[in-house]
């Protein structure tokens, strides 16, 4: 895997695999969680990224994970935040690396099973990872 | 490894209830193992894989990492204050890294 | 534009002579990189808890105050709490050590420190010692204005330094001026071209995914234009260094600076 250039269809099928082995197939809604991240990037290399999802953060309804999944990465999961009650907000705040322009998932599983999702296209002006530095 | 190689930032009291916001900044390169040196030889592959957040010694929260968080990982994530007690931020990555912060928190 | 650029001098010049005047960017008609940064990048930048320089910053202060080997002294062992010693000394870097009669940076002021009073090897350049002390101390000038000495024993490199500002260089054949004064505002790939102002240093740079060195990014800039790389620490960098403070006289310090 080090060094290959994943091409366009491997890339969005190893995503596709990714959010398969977290959602195991169950249907994801489009809702309840909002991925903030710029139109275009100034830099690969660092983007910053705001995931929150509604949720009362209850013992009996609370956001367990989210997870950041990437259509063109090497690497299709980006980060995954797993949150228990104690956390008073499903809100995280992270800068991310993007190989090119794509469209980047937030991938929220609730307390109750259900699967929400947030995606945005992002334009990538100068490349992260695929460059070589 | 640096002296300070990482920086918390979160208020040290709060009432019970307080939704608090903490900040963690850690100093690693996050090396993806994908970039090659000035002569051509791989890089290899040196990331932090894994925060564990416990709060009074409950795990409260955990992210876990690959090679698309950007260099020196910045993380912003929301607390809820509950009783007094100490914070432990612990990053563990390849090359069996461990870096700890540890932070009081006050609550009335 | 060659009359415009004494007359500005002439302004600046006679406007230092007042007491009470404040140069900033915007009256020397210079910008910051950091003004062309994206709003997210400028927030970040601001954000003590979340610039990544920060941590070189803290680190500085943990070396400011270690004694190694157990002996010997620390810098603080001379200059006390450095907020209070250190407050405005970025400033007036580069300038002339009196004991060697050279032109020295922050950087090479500290290894001369080091070598002459602390009796210790220098840290090399852009080691990670050497870039957090000296992000250390330029953070204690934080918001105050560069005023450089270009007189007496400076007054050559500052010459050399403006000469090799307005020098064509390389394969590519541009001079600094072509960019930073002719096409300030406009963009070279992904970024906007700035005045090259040097208060933001030392910066974290996206692209080195580190902090780094004026030097450096000279040198980023000198293979840019496919010209020869001098050493860091090398008098022709430093002479342009002076230059581009004297330059930028009255913008103020934002190290460590977030750039691209």
């Amino acid at each position: 895997m080090a060094g290959a250039a994943a091409s366009s269809s491997e890339a969005s099928s190893s995503s596709d695999e990714a959010m398969a082995v977290i959602t195991n197939g169950a249907p994801v809604k489009r809702g309840r969680v909002t991925l903030t991240i710029p139109g275009v990037a100034e830099n690969g290399l660092s983007v910053f990224t705001t995931i929150a999802a509604e949720s009362p953060m209850t013992e009996a309804d609370h956001v367990k994970e989210i997870h950041i999944i990437s259509e063109k990465n090497p690497v299709p999961i980006i980060a995954s935040f797993f949150f228990t009650p104690a956390m008073a907000e499903a809100k995280v705040a992270t800068n991310i690396r993007l190989a090119a322009s794509q469209k980047v998932t937030a991938l929220a599983v609730m307390s109750d099973g259900s699967l929400w999702s947030d995606e945005k296209d992002i334009v990538v002006t100068i490349a992260a990872c695929i460059d070589g530095g | 490894m640096a002296l300070v190689p990482a920086r918390v930032s979160m208020p040290s009291e709060a009432k019970k209830g307080d939704a608090i916001e903490i900040k963690a900044l850690v100093r690693h390169p996050m090396e993806t193992g994908y970039r090659v040196d000035s002569v051509g030889q791989p890089i290899p592959r040196n990331i932090l894989t894994r925060l564990t957040v416990t709060y009074n010694g409950v795990r409260v929260f955990r992210m876990e990492m690959h090679q698309g968080i950007a260099a020196n990982p910045y993380l912003l994530i929301v607390l809820r204050a509950n009783k007094s007690g100490e914070l432990v931020f612990t990053w563990t990555g390849d090359q069996g890294t461990v870096i700890t912060e540890r932070k009081t928190l006050t609550v009335t | 534009m060659f009359m415009g650029k004494r007359w500005r001098w002439l302004v600046a010049g006679t406007l230092c002579l007042l007491p009470s005047a404040i140069v900033n960017a915007a009256e020397t008609g210079l910008k910051s990189a950091s003004t062309f940064l994206s709003e997210d990048l400028k927030k970040r930048e601001a954000d003590e808890t979340a610039n990544p320089g920060m941590l070189w910053v803290i680190e500085g202060e943990e070396l400011w105050n270690k004694i190694e080997d157990g002996a010997g002294k620390s810098c603080a062992s001379c200059h006390g709490d450095a907020k209070a010693s250190m407050k405005g000394v970025a400033t007036r870097y580069p300038a002339i050590d009196p004991a060697s009669g050279r032109l020295l940076n922050l950087e090479l002021r500290i290894n001369a420190c080091r070598e002459r009073h602390q009796g210790k090897v220098v840290f090399p350049y852009e080691s990670e010692e050497l870039l957090a002390l000296t992000a250390y101390i330029a953070r204690q000038s934080l918001g105050m204005p560069l005023k450089v000495n270009t007189d007496g024993a400076a007054a050559p490199y500052y010459e050399n330094g403006r000469e090799l500002f307005y020098l064509r260089q390389g394969q590519i054949n541009l001079s600094c001026a072509q960019c930073h004064e002719d096409n300030v505002g406009r963009h070279l790939r992904g970024d906007i071209i700035s005045s090259a102002i040097p208060a933001g240093y030392p910066a974290y740079r996206i692209e080195w995914q580190t902090l780094g060195s004026l030097h450096r990014r000279l040198r980023a800039c000198s293979l840019g234009v496919r010209a020869i790389q001098f050493p860091y620490g090398s008098e022709e960098y430093l002479s342009l260094e002076l230059y581009l403070a004297k330059r930028a006289e009255g913008s103020h310090i934002e190290a460590p600076a977030i750039r691209k």
